[in-house]
């Protein structure tokens, strides 16, 4: 499917979705509750058939964080990067995707360990290179630690 | 013939033992101070075989490997083993405080004296043996089995639950392989006739089992080399001691001493079956003798039998420490499967073909 | 008190741990392990051992010196990292290499992964027992790391790449010596599938060991050989061509069964491809400029930017978000061996712990990438 195809269609699933032209692959953004239904609906719609979830990070925007999704079908050979932005930045939340992809489990735990986000119905949601009683989220921006060397 | 095979230690023995008896006019003491020289030169011999074994299995690995192996310590390295048996003996010799202590002693013990004690009826050369027992095989096969004894004992003591796992699996390993070793041995000695060793090595006078009894002694030898090592618990059956994703096995909790008399005992086993091999199927101290080739048989002859014995020995230990440096390792139920469905009916069908052989009298 | 203990549902059920220290080159990693007697019901990898947080300091790295902090992820494949990075400032100053800079680069990728299989195919052996095929594999590898460490200086991480093209020219020597490399790599090549492919012992340790199917590997995300070997098609070199890979033969090799034996046939044919595409190269680098001409200090434009490049384990993907300023706002590397490692437990569950071994040695993890 082409980029515009791409749009019609997920417009038609979620009408208040935002898209940004400015990179190479065709953006999508949208709030952090309306995540799980068009995941699951991208992946197994037949016309999108989104199988390889290749990229899940965050990012720290200082008054908000954006959850960034890259994914990729191996049988149309579309792209789509699907941004979720969680307005809350002191207690974020968002839905995990393991039930979708099965690599999101491992990538998503690295994200709940270095920005905080509580991913919910994960099925082991710890730290992942801290150690256990680790404070903090070191890759929030505003993160200090007596130990940190300004470079 | 005779004059020049007994060109051994005979002659030194018999000397030695009619001067002891001539000076000490009680007959038990001078039997008392033979067995002590007997022993003492038994324990020199044996740790000079250990160095030596040591030495050539370190080179031998670097051959293969394309470098060159110890070669600083001594000349070309042979002090090596000398100069690791020091630091060893140097080291802190640890016993777990939860630690058995008295069968954690033990074990090591129990494995050195019953390799050890396998010595005695192996002949080196004519007349040149300990013990000539009547029932020797018999009594290599069943002196040998006590060793599981101490794997199993150095395991349970160590308190240590890695230890045990791989005693256990050492000593399934062992318990399997024996039946296939003792099979390959009744083959020969159903030809042979008896259970002496001097009497089967005189039985190959006119040419080694090997070639006489041809295929079936073939298919035997073959078993007797794998299943031996496996018994000795050298690779491709090692996961015992080189499991390196959990431990060290049996002998993890040792140091110091006690971890060399693991070492030394496994040389010593490693000697044990190689010997075995040469005197049961390549003709121990017999030359190689074609039939009855009167001249040929003679210019063999000038060469002495020790020299034939350790040549034979040293060939088939070069070419079982050539298994370990170019196979992988045997996972443990690939293990077990290759003796119970393989070796053990192949074993059996070949006892069968051997006697058909021997009543036949198809062999040479 | 075992870690974990709490955690056993069954009776007989044990918990043993596996690392951090290895005595295989795999690096730092820690395996907890349930088993029950010789099987295995689960494995948990414990990370972070050797975390860096290279993503974190980047933050604070101009756009030419971040690029040598990731040879220190993945170091096998050091030259792979590079090009990442400085294909993906290429991108967001929007100016390309020089020809002879991306015919430099796809030579010294090329040569890097021969040298990363060869040392996977030695510590395979090891890890299974067989001690010799080590010394084999490091013998022909020394010839390829003299020959980098005359151009580039160093023998494992090379920091040569930089935004526009490398560093500096080839070194004269380059080519003949790349030559007489082939040459003596070609002749001993069959020496490998003599020790270890035809093997009856390796086969039965690797076949049938550790099957991942197509479905499954492709939601765990796996690439590269891991992929291949199950039949999934994946090579960044085929779809995303950079660099100039476009223009050269090679084909992309696939293997059917997903086992352990499988994957370790897709990397002793990829080894040939290698060979294949340095010979169509070796004689016609493009002559000019080794470098394309940019400012001393970059500054990216606002936006985001994401560049693939496929490494001796994977596809690696950079994703530079910037905001204008001379640093990255926010670096995050998709690493192969991170979405690798997570279809561990699914292959290793059932088997035995020799099985685990087995796979771990054909997955090729190289740990400080997992942990960045």
């Amino acid at each position: 499917m082409s980029q515009e195809e791409l749009k019609t269609k997920i417009t038609e699933l979620l009408p208040s979705a935002i898209f940004e032209e400015s990179s190479e692959f065709l953006q999508l953004i949208l709030d952090a509750p309306d995540l799980l239904p068009l995941m699951t609906e991208l992946r197994s719609d037949t016309q999108t058939d989104f199988d390889y979830l290749f990229n899940l990070t965050c990012v720290d925007w200082k008054d908000h964080m954006m959850m960034v999704y890259h994914l990729f079908s191996k049988t149309l050979k579309h792209t789509l990067v699907v941004k979720a932005k969680i307005s809350d930045r002191e207690q974020p939340e968002i839905e995990s995707l393991s039930e979708i992809w099965k690599t999101a489990e491992l990538q998503e735990r690295e994200v709940f360990d270095l920005f905080g986000v509580n991913f919910l119905h994960h099925p082991d949601l710890r730290r992942l290179f801290m150690e256990e009683d680790w404070k903090g989220f070191p890759l929030r921006k505003d993160y200090t630690d007596e130990n940190m060397i300004q470079l | 013939m005779g004059l020049l095979l007994s060109y051994s230690f005979a002659a030194l023995t018999n000397s030695i033992h009619h001067a002891l008896q001539n000076h000490f006019t009680n007959p038990l003491m001078a039997l008392v101070l033979e067995m002590v020289m007997v022993g003492l030169s038994l324990i020199v011999f044996l740790v000079l075989l250990s160095f030596t074994l040591g030495y050539v299995e370190r080179k031998v690995a670097a051959f293969m490997q394309i470098r060159i192996g110890p070669n600083r310590v001594g000349p070309k390295g042979s002090l090596q083993i000398v100069a690791d048996t020091i630091k060893l003996l140097f080291k802190e010799g640890l016993t777990p405080d939860t630690a058995d202590k008295f069968l954690f002693n033990l074990a090591p013990l129990i494995m050195m004296v019953s390799s050890m004690l396998v010595i005695a009826p192996i002949a080196f050369s004519k007349g040149f043996q300990i013990w000539d027992i009547n029932i020797g095989v018999l009594y290599v096969s069943s002196m040998s089995s006590i060793g599981v004894i101490g794997i199993l004992m150095a395991g349970w003591s160590s308190n240590n639950k890695y230890s045990l796992l791989g005693a256990m699996r050492s000593g399934a390993q062992f318990v399997s392989y024996e039946l296939s070793v003792g099979l390959s041995l009744i083959s020969i000695v159903i030809l042979s006739g008896s259970l002496n060793i001097n009497d089967i090595i005189l039985s190959q006078q006119d040419g080694w089992w090997i070639f006489k009894a041809h295929i079936p002694a073939l298919i035997s030898f073959v078993i007797f080399i794998i299943a031996s090592t496996a018994e000795i618990n050298r690779a491709p059956f090692d996961l015992v001691e080189a499991e390196s994703e959990l431990t060290a096995g049996f002998h993890t909790e040792y140091s110091g001493m006690k971890f060399a008399m693991f070492l030394m005992a496994e040389y010593i086993n490693l000697f044990i079956v190689s010997a075995m091999a040469a005197t049961l199927f390549l003709g121990g101290w017999m030359p190689f003798h074609l039939g009855h080739l009167e001249s040929f048989n003679h210019l063999m002859d000038y060469i002495p039998g020790s020299i034939w014995f350790m040549g034979k020995t040293f060939g088939i230990i070069f070419l079982i420490m050539q298994f370990r440096w170019t196979f992988p390792r045997l996972r443990v139920d690939q293990l077990l499967n290759l003796e119970w469905k393989y070796l053990l009916p192949i074993s059996m069908v070949n006892i069968i073909l051997m006697t058909l052989i021997a009543i036949m009298g198809w062999h040479l | 008190m075992l870690l974990g203990e709490d955690q056993i549902t069954e009776d007989g059920e044990f918990v043993i741990n596996i690392g951090p220290q290895h005595p295989s080159t795999h690096g730092v990693l820690h395996l907890k392990v349930w088993l029950d007697g010789e099987t295995i019901k689960k494995v948990q990898p414990h990370l972070g051992y050797i975390h860096r947080s290279i993503e974190k300091m980047c933050e604070s790295l101009s756009y030419r010196q971040f690029i040598f902090a990731t040879s220190r992820m993945d170091y096998l494949s050091a030259h792979m990292n590079n090009t990442a990075c400085a294909l993906t400032v290429e991108k967001g100053l929007g100016i390309e290499a020089t020809p002879r800079a991306k015919a430099i680069r796809i030579l010294l990728s090329e040569l890097t992964r021969l040298s990363s299989h060869q040392l996977w195919w030695g510590s395979i052996g090891l890890d299974l027992g067989a001690v010799t095929p080590f010394f084999h594999a490091f013998r022909e590898r020394e010839m390829i790391n003299d020959i980098l460490e005359e151009t580039c200086g160093a023998r494992l991480t090379q920091n040569f790449m930089v935004p526009g093209g490398v560093m500096t020219d080839l070194h004269p020597n380059f080519q003949k010596r790349t030559h007489e490399m082939l040459k003596n790599l070609k002749a001993k090549l069959h020496e490998y599938d003599d020790l270890l492919t035809g093997n009856v012992i390796f086969e039965n340790r690797t076949k049938g060991v550790g099957v991942l199917s197509k479905e499954d590997a492709v939601s765990y995300g796996c690439t590269g050989p891991v992929a291949r070997g199950s039949g999934v098609s994946c090579d960044v070199r085929k779809w995303f061509p950079y660099d100039g890979y476009e223009q050269l033969q090679f084909e992309e090799v696939l293997e059917e069964d997903g086992d352990c034996y499988a994957r370790y046939m897709v990397r002793m044919r990829e080894m040939k491809q290698s060979i294949h595409l340095i010979e169509q190269l070796i004689d016609n680098i493009p002559e000019g400029d080794f470098q394309t001409k940019t400012k001393n200090v970059l500054k990216l434009p606002k936006g985001e930017f994401y560049q693939r490049v496929e490494t001796a384990r994977g596809e690696l993907g950079v994703y530079l978000v910037s905001d204008g300023a001379s640093t990255p706002y926010r670096i995050h590397f998709r690493s192969p061996n991170f979405c690798n490692l997570s279809a561990l437990n699914h292959m290793a569950k059932g088997g035995k712990i020799g099985d685990l071994v087995a796979i771990m040695a054909t997955l090729d993890l190289v740990i400080p990438d997992v942990d960045r």
